[in-house]
C-alpha cells in the first residue's frame, strides 16, 4: 500500500471525525425532530458513526498499487 | 429461576472457555493456530465491553440519553489512527520484545526499573476498582436472577437510594467464590507456563469466543424488548417522546430550561475513551502483545468499531423501553436481566446473564494476565534480584519462581478486587469507576506516545511527567470519590479544600469551576503531565541509553533487523551467557536458542560462537521477554564486562550502522548494474559470434561460388591447351564457356563489391525519368533464355499508360533481372509459370496527387514457409533447403531491397508454402505524372512460351 497515502487519509479522517462529533458541529443536529420515527440527535450521531466506519474500511481495504 | 440452574450454567459455560483456550492452545503447538486470522484479533480487541457496557450503559441511557455514547466513539477515533500508531507500538513490542506497557516504557528511557515499577503501581491502583465493578456486575446479575423483587434495587454502578442490605460475613460472601473461581480460571488460561513472547493463543480464542457471546445475547435482548415488548424501535421512541421526563433525554440540550449540553464533557469524554482503548493493560495485551501479524491490523481497525457499534443499536431502545413499561421503579441498569425476566422469558434471562458473566470474566481474565506480567517483571524480578542473596545463587532454575509469581500476582490482583468491592460496597466510589481507571492509565499517553515519535524524550522527563499525572489524577479523581463515599476523607475536603483552603479545592483547582469533575481532573492531570514531561526532558540532554533506545524506537519503521545497531560494547562469554538464559528460560529453550543463533550467524557449533555485541544483545532482548527489560539489562549487566559508552560511541556506532546500510544499498546497485552490463555484453557478444558464423560462411560460398566458374575455366582451357588439334566447333564451345565463366566470375565479383560500396554509401546513383514498363520489358527479354531452359511461362501484366519513375535505369533493371532470376529458380520444372504484374494506385491528398508503381512477381514453386520469410532478405541467406540450393551468392536480394529502399521504395515478401512466391517492390512513382487516368485500363498483356523468342 502507498504507506504515505493512507496515512494522509487516516489523518484527514481522523480531524474529520474529531470536527463532527464534538461543538459546534455536533449542535447542528439539536433539533427536536424525527426521521424516521427515530429523534434526529441519536440517529445523527448513529449515523456519522456508521459513516466513519465505512470511509475507514474503504481506506484500509482499497489497494494502493 | 434457581440459584442452581444459575449456577451451574455458569460453570458449564466457564468450562466451555476452558475448552476453547484448550483447543486454542493445541491449535497453536500443532502449529495451526486458531488465531491466525484478522476477524479474530478485531473480536478480541472486544474485551473493550465489559460488564459495564452491559449494565452501565443502559443505566446511562436512562438516565442520562446519549452520554453512554462517547466511550465508545473515542475508540472509533483511536482506530482511525490505530493503523499508524498501534502498528508502530507493535513493531516496536516485536523487535524489541516487550511484553506489557510498564515495559514499553521502562525499556524506551533506557531500561529504567523506577519508571517500570511506578508504571506497575499507577496500573494496579487504576485496575482494581475497576476489577471491583466486574465482580459487582455479577453477583448483581445473579442476585437478579435468582431473588428478582430484592435484588432490583441494588446497583451495579450507581448510588443506591435505599439502605443498603446487610452484607454477608466474608466466608459466606458468594462474591469470594466467584473471584476465587475467577482467579483459578485466570491461572489456567494465562499461567500455565512461561512464553518469553507472552502470547497466550488459547486466550485469545476465548476472549474472542466471548465477545461473540456478549454480542448475540445483548442483540438478542434488544430484539425482544423492540419487538416482542414494543412494535418496533419507532414505536419505542415515539412513546418516549410523549413521555416528557424520557423526551428529555433524546434531546441535546432544551433552551426553556437554560439546560445546556455539557460540550466539554462530550469533548474530554471521547479524550478520554480514546486513550483507554490503547492504554488499559488489557487492551494492550491483546492489541499489542498478543498480536499475530502487523496485517491483521488492516481489517480489526474497522471491524472492531463495527462491533462497537453494533452492541450499541440496542441499548436506547432498552432503556427507554424499561423506563416505559416501570418508570423509575427499577434499577435501569439491569434492565438486560429483568425485562426478559418480568415477561417470562427465563432461556433469554438465562443468555443475557451469560452474555454479561462474559463481558466480566473477559475483562478480569485478560487484565489480570496482563498485570500480573507487569507485577513479576517490574516489581517483584527487580526487588528480588535486588537481594544479594538472591541475585548470587548459582544455576537454579528460575521459570519455575517466575511461573509461581505470576499465578499469586494473579490471585492477589482479584482478591484486591474482592477487598475494593467489599468496602466500598454501595459507595459513591464505584460510581463511574469505569471512567475513574479510564483517567488514570491515560497518564501513560504523554510518556509512551511522546517516547514513540519524539527522541529528546528522558527518563527523568517521563518520571516527572507520570508523577505529576497520576498524583492530580488522585488529589482530583481518586480523593474525592473517597470523601464523597465518606471513607476514610471527610466531605469538607471537596466543599472546602484541604484545611480550608478554597484554591486547592479539588474539584475546582486554582479556582476554574463550571467544569465537571471528570473533565477538570482530566484537564490538569493532562496538561500537567505533558508539561512536566516535555519541561524536564529538555532541561538536559538525553543520557546514552536513554538516546540509542530512542533511535531504536522512534526509527524502528527505518531500520531492518540486520542493520540493527547494536549499542553495546564489552566482553562476554558464551559459557557465562547460556546458563544465564538457561536460568530464566529453561534449558532446553536456551540451548535451542543458541543453536538457532549459531546456525544463523555460521557458526559451527553453539561453543565456536563469537560472544560479540550482538549476541549479548540477542541475549537480553530473549530475558526481556520473559522478566523484563529491565531486569534483562541487570541479569546480563552482572555476568558481562561492559565498557560504559559515551555519547559519542553512541553515535558513532549508529554512524557506522548507517554507513554500513548505505554501502550495502550501493554494492546492491552495482551488483544490478553489473548484470545488466553483462547481459548486454553476453547479447553483442552472441550477435558478434553469429555474424562471425555468417561471415564464415560467406567466405566459404563464395570461394565455392569463385572456384567453380574457376574451375570450369581451368579445366576447359586445359584441355583446349592440351589438345591443339581440336575440332573448332568443340574449341568455339568450350570458348563459348570460358567465357561465359567469366563473366559469371565478374558478376559475382561486381556484385560483392556492390554490396559493399551500397551498404558503405558509396555507391554512385544515377537518376533519371524512366518508364517502369520499359524495364519490366526489357527484363522479362533478357531472362527469356533462362525460361525457356526451364520450360516456364511467364506473364506480363502492364498498365497502358506510362509508369514514370525517378531512379538509376541500371539498378532499377538489376533488381527487375534479380527477381526473374529468383523466380526462375524455384519454379517448378516443366510447367512452371511466373507472372509480372506492374500496378500504380493513385491516392489524393491536399497537395495534390501521388502515386505508388508496385511490380510484382509471381511464381509457382514451393513457397516460403513463414519463418523463411524475413531471412531471405539477409545476406548470404539462400532460400530453400540446403540440399536443392540453387547456385547464387545470397546477395541478390539484399542488394536488391537495398536499391528499391535507396530509391524511396519498399520491397516485400508475400508467400504461403505450396502456393508459390510472391517478390514484389513499390516506388513512388515521379511527380507529374499523366493524371485522369485510371490505373490498370486495358492492361497490355504478354505470354512468352518456350516456342517464343525475345
Amino acid at each position: 500500500m502507498n504507506q504515505s497515502l493512507v496515512s494522509q487519509r487516516l489523518l484527514a479522517l481522523f480531524f474529520a471525525g474529531g470536527m463532527l462529533l464534538n461543538f459546534p458541529l455536533l449542535a447542528l443536529w439539536n433539533h427536536p425532530a424525527q426521521v424516521l420515527g427515530i429523534p434526529l440527535f441519536p440517529l445523527a450521531l448513529f449515523a456519522i458513526w456508521a459513516l466513519m466506519i465505512a470511509a475507514l474500511a474503504w481506506i484500509m481495504e482499497t489497494r494502493q498499487d | 429461576m434457581s440459584p442452581l440452574l444459575v449456577i451451574a450454567t455458569s460453570f458449564a459455560y466457564l468450562l466451555l472457555l476452558f475448552a476453547v483456550a484448550s483447543y486454542g492452545d493445541w491449535r497453536a503447538r500443532q502449529g495451526r493456530s486458531l488465531i491466525g486470522s484478522p476477524w479474530v484479533y478485531a473480536l478480541s480487541m472486544a474485551v473493550y465491553c465489559t460488564a459495564w457496557t452491559y449494565f452501565g450503559s443502559v443505566g446511562r441511557a436512562a438516565s442520562t440519553g446519549v452520554w453512554f455514547l462517547p466511550i465508545y466513539l473515542g475508540p472509533m477515533l483511536a482506530m482511525v489512527l490505530a493503523w499508524v500508531v498501534v502498528r508502530k507500538m507493535i513493531r516496536i513490542a516485536k523487535t524489541y520484545r516487550i511484553t506489557s506497557i510498564a515495559d514499553f516504557i521502562a525499556s524506551r528511557y533506557g531500561k529504567s526499573p523506577t519508571l517500570a515499577g511506578l508504571v506497575t503501581l499507577i496500573t494496579v491502583v487504576g485496575i482494581v476498582p475497576y476489577i471491583a465493578l466486574q465482580l459487582k456486575a455479577i453477583s448483581v446479575g445473579y442476585g437478579v436472577l435468582t431473588a428478582p423483587g430484592l435484588a432490583a434495587a441494588t446497583s451495579v454502578a450507581s448510588a443506591s437510594p435505599q439502605p443498603a442490605p446487610v452484607s454477608p460475613l466474608w466466608w459466606q460472601d458468594s462474591t469470594l467464590y466467584i473471584a476465587l473461581v475467577l482467579a483459578g480460571f485466570t491461572m489456567v488460561f494465562g499461567a500455565r507456563h512461561l512464553d518469553s513472547t507472552e502470547r497466550h493463543e488459547g486466550m485469545v480464542a476465548a476472549i474472542a469466543f466471548e465477545s461473540v457471546v456478549k454480542l448475540v445475547a445483548f442483540l438478542a435482548v434488544g430484539v425482544f424488548v423492540s419487538y416482542g415488548l414494543f412494535n418496533g424501535v419507532g414505536d419505542i421512541f415515539a412513546q418516549a417522546l410523549a413521555v416528557p421526563e424520557l423526551a428529555r433525554l433524546l434531546t441535546v440540550a432544551d433552551p426553556a430550561t437554560g439546560r445546556s449540553f455539557a460540550y466539554e464533557q462530550w469533548f474530554s469524554l471521547i479524550l478520554l475513551a480514546m486513550l483507554s482503548v490503547i492504554f488499559l493493560p488489557r487492551q494492550f495485551q491483546v492489541m499489542v502483545v498478543e498480536n499475530v501479524s502487523e496485517q491483521h491490523l488492516k481489517r480489526a481497525v474497522w471491524v472492531f468499531p463495527l462491533y462497537l457499534l453494533l452492541i450499541n443499536i440496542f441499548v436506547l431502545p432498552i432503556a427507554l423501553g424499561g423506563m416505559l413499561l416501570w418508570g423509575g421503579s427499577q434499577n435501569a441498569e439491569t434492565f438486560v436481566l429483568s425485562l426478559p425476566l418480568a415477561y417470562g422469558q427465563n432461556a433469554l434471562a438465562l443468555f443475557a446473564f451469560i452474555g454479561g458473566l462474559s463481558a466480566a470474566t473477559g475483562m478480569v481474565i485478560v487484565e489480570a494476565i496482563a498485570v500480573s506480567t507487569m507485577v513479576c517483571n517490574d516489581l517483584v524480578m527487580p526487588f528480588l534480584l535486588r537481594l544479594k542473596r538472591f541475585g548470587q545463587r548459582a544455576s537454579g532454575d528460575l521459570t519455575r519462581l517466575l511461573l509461581w509469581v505470576r499465578r499469586l500476582a494473579i490471585l492477589g490482583i482479584l482478591l484486591l478486587g474482592y477487598l475494593y468491592f467489599q468496602l466500598a460496597g454501595e459507595a459513591y466510589a464505584l460510581v463511574s469507576i469505569g471512567l475513574i481507571s479510564f483517567a488514570a492509565v491515560a497518564q501513560f499517553a504523554p510518556a509512551l506516545l511522546g517516547g514513540m515519535y519524539w527522541k529528546g524524550g528522558t527518563r527523568a522527563g517521563a518520571l516527572a511527567g507520570l508523577l505529576c499525572g497520576f498524583g492530580l489524577w488522585a488529589y482530583t479523581l481518586m480523593l474525592p470519590s473517597f470523601a464523597k463515599s465518606g471513607w476514610l476523607i471527610p466531605a469538607s475536603f471537596v466543599e472546602q479544600g484541604p484545611w480550608g483552603l478554597e484554591l486547592l479545592k479539588p474539584e475546582q483547582l486554582l479556582g476554574l469551576a463550571g467544569l465537571d469533575n471528570l473533565t477538570h481532573s482530566m484537564f490538569w492531570s493532562l496538561l500537567l503531565n505533558v508539561a512536566a514531561y516535555v519541561g524536564v526532558s529538555l532541561w538536559r540532554a538525553p543520557s546514552v541509553s536513554e538516546t540509542s533506545q530512542a533511535l531504536l524506537f522512534v526509527d524502528v519503521f527505518d531500520r531492518t533487523a540486520a542493520d540493527k545497531p547494536v549499542f553495546w560494547r564489552g566482553q562476554a562469554q558464551v559459557a557465562e551467557l547460556l546458563p544465564l538464559t538457561a536460568r530464566f528460560l529453561g534449558r532446553e529453550r536456551a540451548d535451542k536458542l543458541f543453536a538457532d543463533y549459531a546456525r544463523q550467524h555460521g557458526a559451527a557449533s553453539v561453543l565456536a560462537l563469537q560472544a560479540d555485541a550482538r549476541l549479548v544483545q540477542f541475549v537480553e532482548t530473549q530475558l526481556a521477554g520473559a522478566i523484563g527489560s529491565a531486569s534483562a539489562r541487570v541479569m546480563v549487566a552482572s555476568v558481562v564486562q561492559e565498557e560504559s559508552l559515551d555519547i559519542d560511541d553512541v553515535m558513532r556506532l549508529l554512524e557506522e550502522t548507517t554507513q554500513i546500510r548505505a554501502h550495502s544499498l550501493e554494492l546492491e546497485e552495482k551488483s544490478r548494474s553489473l548484470e545488466l552490463a553483462t547481459a548486454e555484453l553476453r547479447r553483442a557478444n552472441e550477435q558478434l559470434q553469429s555474424l562471425d558464423r555468417l561471415k564464415d560462411d560467406f567466405m566459404s560460398s563464395v570461394t565455392h561460388e569463385l572456384r567453380t566458374p574457376l574451375t570450369s575455366i581451368r579445366a576447359l582451357t586445359e584441355l583446349m591447351q592440351d589438345d591443339p588439334g581440336m575440332e573448332t566447333a568443340q574449341r568455339q564451345h568450350f570458348l563459348g564457356i570460358v567465357v561465359a565463366e567469366t563473366e559469371r566470375l565478374s558478376r559475382l565479383v561486381n556484385q560483392v563489391l556492390d554490396m559493399a560500396k551500397i551498404e558503405s554509401g558509396h555507391a554512385d546513383w544515377r537518376t533519371e525519368r524512366v518508364d517502369l514498363r520499359a524495364l519490366v520489358r526489357h527484363g522479362v527479354d533478357t531472362t527469356a533464355e533462362l525460361f525457356r531452359e526451364r520450360e516456364a511461362l511467364v506473364d506480363v501484366v502492364l498498365p497502358a499508360h506510362e509508369v514514370p519513375v525517378v531512379a538509376d535505369a541500371d539498378r532499377l533493371t538489376q533488381v527487375v533481372l534479380n527477381l526473374l532470376t529468383n523466380a526462375a529458380k524455384f519454379v517448378p520444372s516443366t510447367r512452371g509459370r511466373v507472372t509480372v504484374t506492374v500496378t500504380v494506385t493513385v491516392t489524393v491528398t491536399d497537395g495534390g496527387q501521388s502515386g505508388m508503381a508496385t511490380v510484382q512477381v509471381q511464381d509457382n514453386g514451393p513457397g516460403v514457409p513463414p519463418e523463411e520469410q524475413a531471412l531471405v532478405f539477409e545476406k548470404f541467406r539462400q532460400g530453400g533447403h540446403n540440399l536443392n540450393r540453387p547456385q547464387g551468392t545470397g546477395l541478390g536480394l539484399p542488394i536488391s531491397r537495398q536499391i528499391v529502399e535507396h530509391m524511396g521504395g519498399r520491397m516485400w515478401l508475400r508467400s504461403s508454402p505450396g502456393e508459390g512466391a510472391c517478390f514484389g517492390f513499390d516506388m513512388p512513382t515521379a511527380p507529374n505524372m499523366p493524371s485522369g487516368q485510371p490505373p490498370e485500363t486495358a492492361p497490355e498483356k504478354n505470354e512468352h512460351s518456350p516456342g517464343d523468342t525475345a
